[in-house]
């Protein structure tokens, strides 16, 4: 074959099996990635991008053992018959979770960790950690320590940490998992730059197909089920209909141009809404399509929390976390707090919640002042989901976890039956109430963390990332649930870094920068502000640049008519009626 | 929250010993400390500890819970020893001098408080010395120096590592015990003890759950970076030993050696002045 040396990675019918499992995890996998390459792996949970990935990357089969079919070659040579150091030279991993990697104390020791491995000395060592710093703009900060940086900087070490050894293949693995959005555009650019310096081919697996579209892909291989049932350019992939098939969200400018009848072919060049050539007829179908659907706000009941000069100064002293925040939540209103890492959200939910006590200003719940109140009582008012469910789950029966905050309050056991019941029915969860929770997945544990506080019947919920780390059929499942209860009257605000959430879900969006409230307005009107949008390091949606495009002036409402046509349209239908869906 | 083992940077000659220097030295400075009952050197080291812990710039604020803890420790030990032993200073210096007129079996008396003294004395000799070595050394350096002296890369590392986990894993147990409270366990000092260990249980099971989560994301990244690939490993932290790090662990053995001489001297490890 030509060009057999730029071969890197090649996969001929390749298969596995984990240890523990009694199926295998993939499938006949075919694969070839070449030098230079830019691959773009997407696919839901569970259909074992996570594994493809492993693969490569040695991890299978030198940590997780089980049973490899077919074959797989790094750079010509077998992998089972290399070790995972040897592969660990040609292959770079960028794992998702860049606080969890962090292995040093401080960044340059990070950077330093693979070349230390490999024994490289003095004055090399520093020298080549100063310059992968100073290739990823980190280099002012070799000797922070991880705590002290923000998550685009984490990520940038993480880069860096990789980068020092000369690879020849990056993977990134959910790059964008714990970025807020302008970050995490960032760091698509980042990325694509990093590709063009180094030449290396670069794997990214991501489930946000929009925000990694930001900068062109070769290709984009859609995994679904341990196969790949795609291997195409995203112009041709955007043109058809496996990606809904296969439960991964297309980009919102496609939805729209889909609602509005437009035809999408591969030489439209759907791949960005910057490339994407529409003819006048497309444009015509859009604004004849705008004009057609309205739009309605619904209308909202009496006051439930009102926050008024809220100051927040952590124990320390040091940081000034909130600074006079004011702000108002109506009864059955679904509202998501967004901005920066450390703009201020979670902890305005901590010290809504009593987890934390303000220094100054005061909470009022349904006009009485409950800055007095302890976090247990008011936990009956306003319950709090933190984002990871395997903090907050202590029982092993889902039963018993969901119980466990009356049991706590003393509640007689036959109360305790009827109103766990009604939680887990809600949830969905009811049909497994006897089930261990170690054996749900992440977004069933995520159920059982809102049931148990359900349980305890708040009329205000707040959830700290409803949706991280979720793919998309879990993230609408997470969603809809959620908008089940607000139908039912339960005020939810949500902490989010994701835009579509709050665009499709949230009545409001309540802005944070650097402490303090820089917005609070309807999600249409703060998505196309452009001076928000750059202060609170969101991202503008790409609707409104088709509205444009499509010599629609006012952006904003169009948003607002795509909005109101989705929830009118693609949505359950009426989920009060719909009743419990267990 | 305070935090147990804190490094702080704050520059001083301290701080400029290598982590094996600091650690060779501690248990030099401990055994001649534990080794000797001799009351005139005691006082010179606690005097000599002392004025360490004010060259290492570290202030008594940065380490007053840990500093409170072991005085407890103290009082609570020495209480025990009277009541188990309230003659024990008799035994070891061979007098008896009753002191207020008292009798019976828990009468005071000099020599019982003479060696209480020496006692206590060991412990303010080599305290500022542990809390010195715990905030004057940088946790990477000290595993680098730890490898340095004979000790397997891979333990120097766990060191490390569990040094730089305990802050987050002190976090995390906070946002747990938080979101438990929400949910009525009762954590607060309203709560029987029994109650409270109860509830404790009920955080360690997330706690561990989420712990192992991390572990597992990292012992992968630090395999996927090559970490037990060679049977040795440089270190970025490293620093070549010192005239200043020759000269520290030298006067430390120095100590011992003293230690031992006055033990000669005294006839055994109790400077007496009752005979």
């Amino acid at each position: 074959m030509i060009m057999d040396n730029d071969i890197l990675v090649e996969l001929n019918d390749f298969g596995f099996q984990y240890n523990a499992q009694t199926r295998p995890t993939l499938f006949n996998i075919n694969l070839k990635v070449r030098r230079g390459e830019r691959i773009l792996i997407a696919g839901p949970s569970g259909s074992g991008k996570s594994t493809l990935v492993h693969c490569i990357n040695g991890l299978i089969p030198f940590s997780y053992k089980g049973e490899m079919t077919g074959s797989l070659k790094i750079k010509g040579k077998e992998s089972k018959r290399s070790s995972l150091f040897e592969i660990s030279h040609t292959v770079g991993t960028v794992l998702q979770d860049s606080d969890a990697q962090f292995v040093g104390m401080t960044v340059a020791e990070d950077i330093a960790f693979a070349l230390e491995n490999d024994c490289v000395g003095e004055p090399q060592l520093h020298e080549r950690v100063r310059k992968a710093a100073e290739m990823v703009d980190i280099g002012g900060y070799l000797k922070h320590a991880p705590g002290e940086l923000s998550g685009g900087q984490k990520q940038r070490v993480s880069v860096a940490g990789v980068l020092v050894d000369d690879v020849d293949v990056l993977i990134f693995d959910e790059p964008l998992a714990n970025l807020d959005p302008a970050t995490g555009k960032q760091a698509i650019e980042l990325i694509a730059k990093m590709q063009e310096q180094t030449g290396a081919a670069v794997i990214i697996v991501e489930h946000r197909l929009e925000d990694v579209l930001h900068r062109s892909v070769d290709r984009i291989v859609l995994m679904q089920e341990g196969r790949i049932k795609a291997d195409m350019s995203a112009d041709e992939l955007l043109s058809g209909a496996l990606l809904s098939e296969c439960g991964i969200r297309e980009p919102l400018y496609i939805t729209a141009l889909k609602y509005a009848g437009v035809d999408i072919t591969p030489k439209k060049q759907p791949a960005s809404i910057r490339t994407i050539v529409l003819d006048e007829a497309d444009k015509k179908r859009v604004r004849e399509w705008y004009e057609d659907t309205g739009a309605s706000d619904h209308g909202l009941t009496g006051e439930l929390v009102r926050i008024e000069g809220l100051d927040f100064t952590y124990e320390s002293g040091k940081v000034h976390a909130l600074k006079d925040i004011s702000v108002s939540f109506a009864e059955g209103e679904m509202t998501a707090i967004v901005g920066t890492n450390g703009a201020g959200k979670s902890t305005f939910a901590k010290v809504i919640c009593g987890f934390e006590k303000e220094s100054g200003g005061a909470i009022y719940y349904r006009g009485n002042d409950i800055s007095d109140l302890t976090i247990k009582e008011r936990a009956e008012k306003i319950g709090y989901v933190m984002q990871n469910p395997n903090q907050m789950i202590s029982k092993v029966l889902i039963y018993d976890e969901v119980a466990l905050g009356l049991r706590n309050r003393g509640v007689p056991e036959s109360e305790i039956e009827e109103r766990v019941e009604t939680a887990l029915r809600i949830c969905g969860l009811w049909r497994m109430r006897k089930w261990p929770v170690s054996a749900l997945s992440y977004g069933q544990k995520k159920r059982v963390t809102i049931a148990s506080i359900l349980t305890l019947e708040p009329e205000m919920i707040i959830l700290d990332e409803p949706t991280a780390g979720q793919d998309y059929r879990h993230y609408t499942e997470i969603m809809e649930f959620l908008t089940k209860l607000n139908r039912i009257g339960m005020t939810v605000i949500m902490v989010t870094h994701d835009m579509h959430l709050m665009l499709e879900y949230a009545d409001r969006a309540v802005v944070f920068s650097k402490g303090c409230i820089i917005a609070d307005d309807k999600c249409y009107n703060i998505l196309t502000d452009k001076e928000i949008i750059r202060e609170a390091s969101l991202k503008e949606t790409s609707l409104y640049e088709l509205a444009l495009k499509c010599g629609i002036d006012d952006g904003t409402d169009f948003v607002r008519h795509f909005i109101d046509f989705e929830r009118k349209n693609v949505r359950i239908s009426d989920p009060v009626a719909e009743g419990v869906y267990d | 929250m305070t935090n147990l083992f804190n490094y702080i940077d704050r520059p001083s000659p301290i701080h400029s010993l290598t982590g094996a220097t600091k650690f060779v030295c501690l248990m030099l400075w401990s055994f001649a400390a534990m080794s000797t009952y001799d009351t005139r050197m005691l006082i010179a080291m606690t005097v000599a500890s002392i004025i360490l812990f004010a060259v290492g710039r570290i202030h008594f604020k940065d380490v007053s819970f840990m500093f409170g803890f072991m005085v407890i420790f103290l009082v609570l030990n020495s209480i025990c020893i009277y009541l188990f032993s309230p003659r024990h200073g008799t035994q070891i210096y061979g007098t008896c001098t009753l002191l207020f007129g008292m009798s019976g079996k828990y009468a005071l008396t000099a020599e019982q408080l003479f060696y209480h003294f020496n006692y206590v004395l060991k412990f303010t000799a080599t305290i500022p010395i542990v809390l010195l070595f715990v905030t004057t050394t940088n946790p990477s350096e000290f595993a680098a120096s730890l490898n340095k002296i004979g000790v397997k890369y891979s333990i120097a590392y766990a060191v490390a590592l569990a040094l730089r986990y305990i802050p987050d894993i002190q976090r995390q147990y906070h946002e747990i015990s938080q979101a438990g409270q929400a949910r009525g366990i009762e954590m607060s000092k309203k709560a029987s003890l029994i109650n409270r260990l109860k509830a404790a249980s009920g955080i360690l099971i997330p706690l561990i759950l989420t712990s192992m989560d991390r572990i597992e994301i990292i012992s992968n990244a630090m395999e996927l970076r090559g970490f037990g690939k060679n049977r040795k490993r440089t270190w970025y932290m490293a620093r070549p030993f010192r005239a200043a790090d020759h000269i520290a662990m030298v006067s430390c053995a120095l100590l011992v050696a003293i230690a031992l001489c006055l033990s000669v001297v005294n006839g055994g490890r109790y400077y007496n002045p009752f005979v």
